[in-house]
């Protein structure tokens, strides 16, 4: 192998192990990225003349180290970390003279990102960039944000991390749940950026769906005890299924219930079923295992040629009571009317609190299509319209115009339901989530 | 805070203007998301512009001043129109940006107007 792609492996495969190694240990995140980014230029300059190391993370990790105590020599604000690091040049020149793996501490990391005391929304960029690092450039078109501004967020949040001098540590059993529903949360957010983009010409604008996914198995490897990490990876294995019968082969819209079920994945589909059920035993609900499940009652569609709304909707009326978010009220009024009739939805969705939903574009969707079930036609055109004009995604939009202009309109019933897919969807009110039901 | 939404076109774009059928393609998308701007109530002004080859430029240079036919940089993509947009930060400005129907080939660029000069 070259050695410029014996770096790149090398960078892909353990850059947030020992990203985190050294950020556990220096508590400094953005020092130890510096760092390890050194050790990186160090290994492309070196190894084409001595030949890719037996182990080039131990390798990798002694040059870090090396840079990362040179900087803090030279840096007095942070004199205090010193015997911290030379315990860590001890430790990292064990770890290179024996076979001991190196302890993995991208759960550490990942804690970190999602710490209450950073901002949840450089959460997601936070664990992409050091956990799987991508770069700002990548993390801002996902994010439909400023390149330089994504940048400044990402180095403000590292230097909170130093100065806040938040621990590198797993929370303890008590403080764990509502910590874990924010590393899952911050996960799902990095699935829902890469719903918009089938095509991928761009990769700078491709989605992080992978990524996404890639964290999810991750997690569950990390911490498999934890119901919800199974549960968030069962949902976006589920959305996942679908991502080729999503699209007609000239890029255009095709609803869920449209859907053509021999394109969904089945092996991708039977990962999702092994997730849920693992999680299942584990005998303890969350809301995220709530929103795979309804994606698991979609699914059996492949094998049974029907949905069965009134599981859904019950699905969904668990998750409303667990967490009751624009997406779930939304996604629960469309199961509704499916299920039973569409004035019993619309009651339901005339409810949502109407601040909430003011850009939501799937309210408007479904407030369109049910009021135009219920024959007010003249309503549901200024519905409709608002979903129009509310809408992100051209391929989307130009579902909704052709069913503004009148032409044979499919059945809906499910665009509304499924483009939210629940609680994640509301949470960041952009609506750029999986637009999968 | 006040930003400008600033959409280019191509020359395709703007011939399309003037045929028909295009006409309402356009419009079937862009009429709602003037609507949905408006109902935001985040309007501060808006417009589209004629084409470029109507546009009158003029110039001030060593020999004085000098008025042309044609809009002032022969680029491929062309000012076609603009809204001004009061909303919170850039976060908020990208985000309707990002729901303009622009055709393939369409840019749209996002300016924070200075505050003084609105």
């Amino acid at each position: 192998m070259d050695t410029h792609r014996a770096v790149e492996q090398a960078a892909r495969d353990s850059y947030g192990r020992l990203l985190g190694f050294l950020a556990a240990r220096s508590r400094d995140v953005e020092a130890a990225e510096d760092a390890l980014g050194d050790a990186f230029q160090a290994a492309l300059a070196s190894w084409p003349r001595t030949g890719v190391p037996e182990r080039p993370e131990a390798w990798l990790l002694t040059v870090a180290r090396r840079r990362l105590i040179n900087a803090a020599r030279r840096d007095r604000v942070r004199a205090e970390a010193a015997p911290t690091l030379l315990a860590l040049a001890d430790e990292a020149r064990d770890l290179a003279a024996t076979d001991v793996v190196f302890p993995d501490e991208r759960l550490k990391l990942l804690f970190i990102c999602a710490h209450p005391a950073i901002d949840p929304a450089v959460r997601t960029p936070l664990m992409l960039q050091t956990v799987l690092r991508l770069d700002a450039a990548r993390i801002a078109s996902a994010f439909l944000v400023r390149p330089s501004t994504m940048g400044q967020r990402l180095t403000r949040a590292k230097a909170r991390i130093r100065e806040a001098g938040i621990p590198f540590e797993v929370p303890e059993a008590g403080e764990l749940p509502p910590r874990l529903d924010a590393v899952l949360e911050a996960v799902y957010a990095a699935y829902g950026s890469g719903w918009d983009d089938v095509a991928g010409a761009d990769p700078r604008r491709r989605g992080l769906a992978g990524e996404a996914i890639a964290l999810g198995w991750l997690l569950v490897r990390l911490i498999p005890g934890e119901p919800e990490a199974w549960g968030l990876l069962a949902l976006m294995l589920h959305c996942e299924a679908r991502r080729e019968a999503r699209r007609t082969p000239e890029g255009g819209y095709v609803p869920l219930l449209e859907q053509d079920v021999t394109r969904w994945s089945e092996e991708t589909m039977a990962e999702a079923e092994f997730c849920l059920d693992t999680a299942a035993r584990a005998g303890s609900v969350g809301h995220f295992q709530l929103e795979a499940a309804i994606q698991s009652v979609h699914a059996q569609r492949a094998r049974t040629g029907r949905t069965d709304w009134d599981a859904v909707a019950l699905l969904y009326e668990g998750l409303v009571r667990l967490t009751p978010t624009v997406g779930a009220l939304v996604g629960r009024a469309a199961a509704v009317a499916e299920a039973h009739d569409a004035p019993e939805g619309w009651a339901l969705l005339r409810a949502v609190p109407a601040a909430s939903v003011a850009g939501y574009q799937p309210y408007w969707a479904l407030t369109a299509h049910l009021l135009e079930r219920m024959g007010r036609p003249a309503e549901a055109a200024g519905a409709l319209a608002r979903a129009i004009g509310l809408c992100e995604d051209p391929a989307v939009r130009d579902f909704l115009v052709r069913r503004a202009r009148g032409s044979p309109a499919v059945d809906q019933g499910e665009t509304s339901s499924a483009r939210h897919p629940g609680a994640g969807a509301a949470r960041n009110g952009s609506g750029a989530r999986p637009d999968d039901g | 805070m006040h930003y400008s939404i600033l959409i280019y076109q191509s020359r395709a774009d703007f011939d399309a203007r003037t045929d028909p059928a295009k006409r309402e393609v356009f419009l079937d998308a862009f009429v709602p998301y003037v609507r949905a701007l408006r109902e935001a109530g985040i309007v501060v002004a808006s417009a589209g512009l004629e084409s470029p080859e109507s546009a009158t430029t003029l110039r001030v240079g060593e020999g004085g001043r000098t008025v042309q036919d044609g809009p002032y940089a022969d680029t491929k993509e062309q000012l076609g129109g603009f809204f001004v947009i009061d909303v919170p930060d850039l976060d908020a400005a990208l985000q309707w940006a990002a729901r303009c129907p622009i055709g393939e080939g369409m840019v749209v660029e996002v300016r924070g107007n200075l505050p003084h000069m609105s």
